[in-house]
């Protein structure tokens, strides 16, 4: 098929690994962690004190501003409200509920108008569940009356993670009713699901349910990462380039996780509030790489014991993606709603250079889906030189790793230009 | 268990500097084998000797800069090979060795080494013997073992070389140990696409603009036997595929390696016509060279999001 942006590379994807037991068991973890930051913006206040009973369901964290509210993943009693670690922020204050395991839920109230949905999706605490962990109902607010294209993100196009293809294989329905909802409030003219042509079962479940949705148009696009970055997957779909530094609905498109529409039909359906999600839990390092339906706050141990344990020689573990995913330093921080996988690599014979140098061979060139010049960034990072920095247009780059992925001499590209933003926005305050 | 903290990515492709180093050597082997087959096992020892010296270079200025030693990537080996590409086989040993080591420390290593220089060094050193040595560099001997003149030389008359264009294709015919071969060349270069090592367009706009020169300014009866013969004789298809896609010293944005294609093939055909030498894809591509900084300032791919030509912010 043909290339439908720029530049990409084709990591080894072994999708296989986890997708291969059919059972997706679900996680009762004996406690959860549950942080009162999960999502972009102003961190929750605890709203139960310790020694509280809570129900699967039940608020247990919420303040005002950019916020949606966190909700017991379990029924049980809160032990604990301290920092904790985090997945991607190092550590958090934190919930620690003790489960009873007599799974006691409560619900939300089903909205009954259209204006009452929005609000619904607030209260379930719905968050972007592909990574960046934006508000639900403040993006889909921002995109009433702004956006002819509603866009399901089913592209997963990381390695190893099959957490959005599991979903898309056991629970359709789930996503394409999600669609519609948000079809109603938005009235985009194009409604389209996108995923990549790698995953041959969802996309044969998809189909199968094309008579019942008619008005949703299944993108089969092809597998290149980053084919899933909200930039790139606009360009695949509608051929519109996002503006830089400004977001998809500037292009008119609403792009929201595929797993994010199926939390979005169970809040608005069912009443039921994000407390659980799927989770991969995959790598070389793990004995049997599998999905899992995991409450919120599950302790990555939990996941890893439950997957077979890790091996020995075990090197990184990382919250995510192997390519823009958080390294983690032990297995103590919890699952949270961004989370969508666990991956433990062994050693990789290809990993960085004890001195890396660039041949100026231009492939990072070639990569760069949003046609930046890596190999010069990073010279010009390492030489302090914001001003070229800003011809470069550094703050394009979003870090999804091609450039490094594909570089002969391994340089540290993404972290020098993490490091290179860094100056720039501290430049930027004076 | 020791859990490793650092920066995304966490998995790496598998090109490496010494796996693209090693098929550059792969990939100049059938032109070497041609080279030896038809001038002599001079040209053999001739390669020998200069890859020798351009690793005993690097080796030897890593010790005495008492710097990280870079012999284990392999790019000195490269150096050495493609210098020697560019001599005849009858050039005094002396003169490779001496060649390759110039290479080696002035014109990559005090630059600051690989990826730094701005010129090519095997180009470079290969200019550098023209100077201090030209008869070495310009005395060839043709297949029956007696003096001959290059195709080139007969085209600067300007006039239609002895040998058949076949002949010219495969080989058969004097000339520098790497350059005779056409075709050995061009499954080399079909080897480093395939592999990912170079990108076509280098290649491609090079060859093309020189034939696309050629027809237009032909110099004798036949436009297209001309062109052909340029194409074919001399160092064109070597520097193309091998010494103008040096990454170091060769744009890295993808239009920017068009326009440098474009120039040295321009050049080329310039300094064949008008220059006091037979061949002039060395100097084309040095002078190149110099402009590749300029030429990835001014041709930067469009920004994301920004139409051609529009504001960027």
């Amino acid at each position: 098929m043909n290339k439908l942006f720029f530049g990409g590379v084709h990591p080894k994807y072994n999708k296989e690994m986890s997708t291969q037991d059919p059972v997706l068991q679900t996680i009762t973890p004996k406690t959860v962690v549950i942080p009162m930051q999960q999502h972009i913006g102003a961190p929750c206040v605890p709203l139960v004190q310790v020694g509280d009973q809570v129900k699967r369901g039940q608020k247990i964290g919420d303040a005002e501003g950019l916020c949606v509210p966190v909700h017991a993943s379990v029924s049980g009693t809160v032990v604990a409200i301290e920092r904790r670690p985090h997945p991607t922020a190092g550590t958090a204050l934190a919930v620690v509920i003790e489960n009873d395991f007599k799974d006691e839920t409560v619900t939300n109230p089903i909205p009954g108008t259209e204006d009452e949905i929005l609000h619904a999706i607030r209260e379930a605490g719905i968050v972007g569940m592909g990574g960046a962990a934006f508000p639900g109902n403040v993006k889909a607010l921002s995109a009433m009356g702004n956006v002819d294209t509603l866009i399901a993100n089913g592209c997963e196009c990381e390695p190893y993670i099959t957490a959005d293809d599991t979903l898309l294989r056991t629970n359709p329905e789930q996503v394409l009713e999600g669609m519609m909802i948000l079809a109603k409030i938005l009235v985009p003219q194009r409604i389209v699901l996108a995923v990549e042509d790698n995953k041959a079962q969802a996309i044969a479940k998809l189909k199968a349910l094309q008579a019942q949705f008619p008005k949703i148009e299944i993108k089969v696009l092809p597998t290149l990462y980053p084919q899933g970055a909200e930039k790139q997957l606009c360009q695949s779909v509608t051929g519109r380039e996002v503006l830089p530094g400004k977001l998809p609905v500037s292009v008119g498109c609403a792009v929201f996780n595929v797993s994010t529409f199926a939390a979005i039909y169970r809040a608005v359906k069912l009443g039921m509030p994000l407390t659980a999600r799927i989770v991969t839990v995959s790598g070389e390092a793990i004995s049997k790489p599998q999905n899992f339906i995991v409450p919120m706050g599950t302790p990555f141990e939990v996941l890893v014991k439950a997957a077979g344990g890790l091996n020995d020689k075990t090197e990184r573990v990382i919250s995510g993606g192997p390519m823009m995913g958080f390294a983690q330093s032990n297995l103590e921080a919890p699952v949270v709603k961004a989370t969508n996988s666990i991956l433990c690599l062994l050693k990789d014979e290809n990993g960085a250079a004890e001195n890396p140098v660039c041949l100026r061979c231009g492939k990072c060139v070639e990569a760069c889906p949003m046609r930046l010049q890596p190999l010069y960034m990073y010279r010009y990072v390492k030489a302090n030189r914001l001003d070229q920095l800003e011809r470069l247009n550094l703050m394009d780059c979003m870090e999804c790793g091609a450039c490094a992925f594909t570089c002969p001499g391994k340089l540290p590209l993404v972290e020098k230009f993490r490091l290179g933003k860094k100056m720039i926005r501290e430049a930027g305050k004076k | 268990m020791n859990l490793t903290v650092a920066s995304s990515p966490h998995i790496r492709g598998n090109f490496s500097t010494r796996r693209i180093m090693l098929d550059v050597v792969i990939a100049l082997l059938p032109a070497l084998c041609v080279g030896t087959f038809v001038l002599g096992w001079r040209s053999l020892v001739v390669a020998l000797i200069s890859v020798a010296a351009a690793v005993a270079a690097e080796w030897l200025y890593g010790m005495v800069t008492k710097s990280r030693n870079t012999v284990i990537d392999g790019s000195a080996m490269v150096t050495g090979l493609l210098l020697a590409m560019t001599l005849p086989h009858t050039v005094p040993y002396w003169m490779a060795a001496v060649g390759s080591a110039f290479a080696i420390i002035f014109v990559k290593m005090l630059c600051g080494g690989l990826g730094q220089n701005i010129f090519n060094p095997a180009l470079t050193a290969r200019a550098f013997l023209m100077l201090i040595y030209p008869v070495g560099l310009t005395r060839y001997v043709g297949v029956d073992g007696v003096t001959a003149a290059t195709p080139l030389h007969h085209m600067v008359m300007p006039a239609l070389p002895e040998e058949s264009l076949l002949d010219m294709f495969l080989g058969n015919c004097p000339g520098s140990i790497g350059e005779i071969s056409a075709l050995a060349l061009l499954i080399g270069g079909a080897y480093l696409v395939y592999r990912k090592v170079i990108s076509i367009r280098i290649p491609a706009a090079y060859i093309g603009t020189v034939a696309v020169m050629t027809l237009v300014f032909y110099r004798t009866e036949e436009p297209f036997a001309w062109m052909g013969y340029q194409l074919l004789s001399g160092g064109l298809l070597l520097g193309a595929i091998f010494m103008a896609t040096d990454y170091a010293t060769s744009p890295a944005t993808p239009v920017g390696q068009v326009l440098y294609g474009v120039g040295c093939g321009g050049l080329t055909v310039f300094f064949r016509y008008f220059g006091l030498f037979p061949e002039g894809v060395t100097y084309a591509i040095l002078i190149m060279n110099a402009l590749v900084w300029l030429i990835d300032r001014h041709t930067a791919p469009r920004r994301f999001g920004v139409k051609k030509g529009g504001a960027a912010k």
